[in-house]
């Protein structure tokens, strides 16, 4: 018995290693979870990209759930994410705020008309700070504000049509609900 | 002979190009030595989440370049080192410590290798003990 135990032994300890391994390799290792879920999403007014002397805030969203979309021109996977985002925003479920991130305004309104603006409304965050308040490392990101100001949810990169149509969109319509009720 | 010199020429040309890669802290202007000092220990705890294995101090990403201004900034604002590591995880998680806390989650990461030397240990005295018995009883089996 005992020793069936010490031949089973490596293999047990390799099995274990094998499957710990499995498991690290489906994970992202760059995908950090954000400590922002759940709490309140950071402060902010900044101007509009496409009428600078006009500010929208944080509060001004307030009232229903909205998506905000971190993006830049010089961001080739927002590119790959733009029919994501487009297929999201023309269903008109909630409006989806662009986050132009650290970019030339010029820049970032020719890839608007190169690419096609199916936003509600941009705002511009050329520094950066803003930014820093969310949490930002790897452009595209984005994140789901409930109608009390709340992250809901952050995609780290691109979403995808998979992550659109298994995770955000029953988040969005419970939130929408939420919102109603 | 000829090859010697154009190796040492080319050697000569490599240093050069050494001495141009200055790190990129060297950037900022510090008022004094002590907050040279205690900016460096401060970024090097903390790390760069674009390139996740190098900390803050070495990473040449924009991002870092960044989140250094705003750490030398809150620095100079009077806040204290932990203040300042506080106003990043609150942002980014405990990844951007090099030195995650001892919690429920990271239980494993901190006691993990002690447990596994532990059962080792006992192992090893258990297989002991047991020759031991064996040659006790008879010398000719170990």
């Amino acid at each position: 018995m005992k020793r069936r135990l010490m031949v089973a032994l490596p293999l047990i300890v390799f099995a274990s290693i094998a499957i710990f391994l499995a498991i690290g390799l489906g994970k992202d290792p760059s995908i950090i979870p954000s400590p922002l879920i759940g709490k309140p999403a950071p402060e902010y007014e900044l101007p509009r990209l496409f009428e600078p002397s006009e500010m929208i805030s944080g509060d001004s969203l307030k009232g229903q759930p909205y998506l905000l979309n971190v993006w830049a021109s010089w961001c080739t996977t927002c590119r790959y994410e733009h029919p994501v985002v487009t297929r999201l925003a023309e269903q008109n479920l909630i409006p989806v705020i662009g986050l132009n991130y650290k970019d030339e305004r010029n820049e970032a309104m020719r890839w608007l008309e190169f690419y096609g603006d199916p936003y509600t409304a941009h705002v511009v965050d050329t520094v950066g700070g803003v930014g820093i308040d969310f949490g930002v490392y790897k452009v595209p990101e984005s994140f789901l504000i409930d109608a009390n100001g709340i992250i809901r949810f952050k995609q780290t990169g691109a979403i995808t049509d998979e992550v659109l149509d298994k995770q955000l969109r029953p988040l969005i319509n419970q939130l929408l609900a939420e919102a109603q009720g | 002979m000829i090859v010697m010199k154009r190796l040492s020429s080319l050697l000569l040309l490599a240093l050069l190009f050494l001495s141009l890669a200055t790190p990129v802290a060297a950037l900022i202007e510090f008022q004094n030595e002590a907050e040279e000092k205690r900016f460096q220990a401060l970024a090097e705890e903390l790390r760069c989440l674009v390139c996740q294995n190098q900390s803050l101090a070495d990473s040449d990403a924009s991002l870092a370049g960044d989140l250094r201004l705003e750490v030398l900034e809150q620095m100079r604002s009077g806040k204290s080192d932990q203040e300042v590591i506080d106003f990043l995880v609150s942002r980014y998680g405990n990844f951007v410590r090099y030195r995650p806390p001892v919690e429920p989650s990271t239980w494993a990461l901190w006691f993990g290798p002690f447990v596994v030397f532990l059962l080792g240990g006992f192992a090893v005295v258990r297989t002991i003990q047991r020759r031991a018995q064996l040659s006790d009883e008879d010398p000719d089996q170990v």
